[in-house]
């Protein structure tokens, strides 16, 4: 029993290459004790990926179905790494299907690209931050860096996933995983600090 | 004093609980000496402890949890159990109730040519540059495009205020005869409507290949919407349209 190559073809390498049967009731008590729980982490790092609120609730949804069907072939030590990885992926063809869809619909009308084009500001953090709540202005300046940083940033400090289980995710070495942190957190200081930027300026002017 | 360059990798780490106790050793020795370092080890737990903060995390929301809830692999014991693939169980209910509708009232075989015609249609037109002729948001615009191009005058209500933009229309072929297509869209899924001139005809809805369909009459006209949206929107995409159109 295999699924159709409808679902196969939207698979994406790190998921696994068969397309499993769907797990049976045993494995599906697995699945919502080991799985379901990381919803709200899945659902945070859709939402700072994809910059999107409605998009993010389509692309969890969409990664719980893929990380469903594929449970069987889940081998890992990190259930919730695991399942970051395929939120993860789904976040990318969400994207490129979003850009894709571009295409078709050729507007005559700015509204259409406003509702279509998924917003991919990239203000300067500084800019992005300004006259906001604590709390917005923090998840605004978390947003406005670039991805690489920004997946590492939330990975750690928002999820709290270790520097192997961040490699896992994104499918890169630690040490890029930790010069990635260092930059993203680098450029959240410069936004989010600013005394302390200015502090840190003046005693290098002095020193 | 900035930090030392070749040392900042390694305080990220240190705060973070990532390094052996031999570099904690050689890090931290490092930091009481250097002011720099102290000074970007403040910066880093300072940006820690704001994303830290409470409110900073999202929480999947009530809306989301319920889909969750509502699908049927995930949600029941009882869905994993059936034998179905996988790939049908979601608008499962849907389509058992329309496969049962089909069996009881279906008279000619034709009908189930104009199904498999609808879906591959709808298939078809997802390809690029395939999907409308006239590509507009504005249904002013749509409707008379029609005009000349087919005998008759298919409603063009405007619904993005429902969830569904209008995305624009087409002419397509179904069982040779010329229709309609107006294409509206749902988050990045596109519903295609089918329009033709058409009296009885019951409603209907089934789920084929994953695609959900739903057939109604209203005016002389019959409406056939197919998309890859879950059965539940497009019933609800079909009330929008009927109450709009009339």
């Amino acid at each position: 029993m295999h699924a159709p190559s409808l679902f196969t073809s939207r698979r994406t390498a790190s998921e696994g290459s068969a397309p499993g049967s769907p797990p049976g009731a045993g494995q599906g008590q697995e699945f919502r004790r080991l799985i379901l729980p990381h919803l709200d982490g899945a659902y945070d790092l859709a939402r700072y990926l994809t910059r999107d609120p409605v998009l993010s609730e389509d692309v969890v949804q969409d990664a719980m179905l893929r990380a469903f069907r594929a449970f069987g072939q889940f081998r890992g030590t990190s259930a919730r790494a695991w399942l970051f990885a395929i939120v993860r992926n789904c976040c990318r063809t969400a994207q490129a299907r979003g850009r894709a869809g571009l295409t078709l619909v050729v507007a005559d009308d700015s509204e259409a690209h406003a509702a279509t084009e998924q917003a991919d500001p990239a203000p300067n953090p500084e800019e992005a931050v300004s006259r906001q709540s604590d709390i917005e202005r923090v998840r605004a300046a978390i947003e406005a860096i670039p991805e690489p940083f920004r997946e590492a940033v939330v990975l750690r400090d928002l999820e709290d996933l270790s520097y192997a289980e961040i490699a896992e995710v994104t499918g890169v070495p630690v040490g890029t995983v930790m010069s990635r942190l260092s930059r993203g957190r680098g450029l959240l200081a410069k936004a989010l600090l600013p005394e302390a930027n200015a502090e840190s300026d003046q005693s290098r002017s002095v020193k | 004093m900035p930090a030392c360059a070749d040392q900042e990798l390694l305080l990220g780490a240190l705060i973070d609980g990532e390094l052996d106790a031999a570099n904690v050793a050689m890090v931290e020795g490092h930091i009481a000496r250097c002011e720099g370092c102290r000074g970007e080890i403040e910066r880093l737990h300072a940006v820690r402890n704001l994303l830290g903060g409470e409110g900073v995390r999202y929480a999947a929301p009530q809306s989301l949890a319920a889909r969750i809830a509502a699908t049927p692999e995930l949600a029941s014991r009882a869905a994993n159990e059936s034998r179905l693939p996988g790939w049908l169980a979601p608008g499962l209910a849907g389509a058992v109730a329309a496969s049962l509708a089909m069996v009881a009232l279906l008279p000619p075989s034709s009908q189930s040519i104009v199904d498999e015609q609808l879906v591959s249609s709808h298939v078809r037109s997802l390809q690029p540059g395939h999907l409308t002729d006239v590509q507009t948001t504005n249904q002013h615009i749509v409707k008379p495009w029609f005009n000349g191009r087919i005998d008759f005058a298919p409603p063009v209500p405007e619904l993005a205020d429902k969830g569904f933009p209008l995305a624009g229309g087409r002419l397509d072929s179904i069982d040779g005869k010329t229709v309609a297509a107006i294409v509206y869209h749902r988050r990045l899924h596109t519903v295609n409507l089918y329009v033709w001139p058409g009296e009885g005809g019951r409603e209907r809805a089934f789920v084929r290949d994953g695609f959900a369909v739903r057939e109604w009459t209203r005016g002389g006209l019959r409406f056939a919407a197919v998309s890859d949206i879950p059965a539940g929107e497009l019933e609800q995409f079909e009330q929008s349209f009927v109450q709009r159109a009339g």
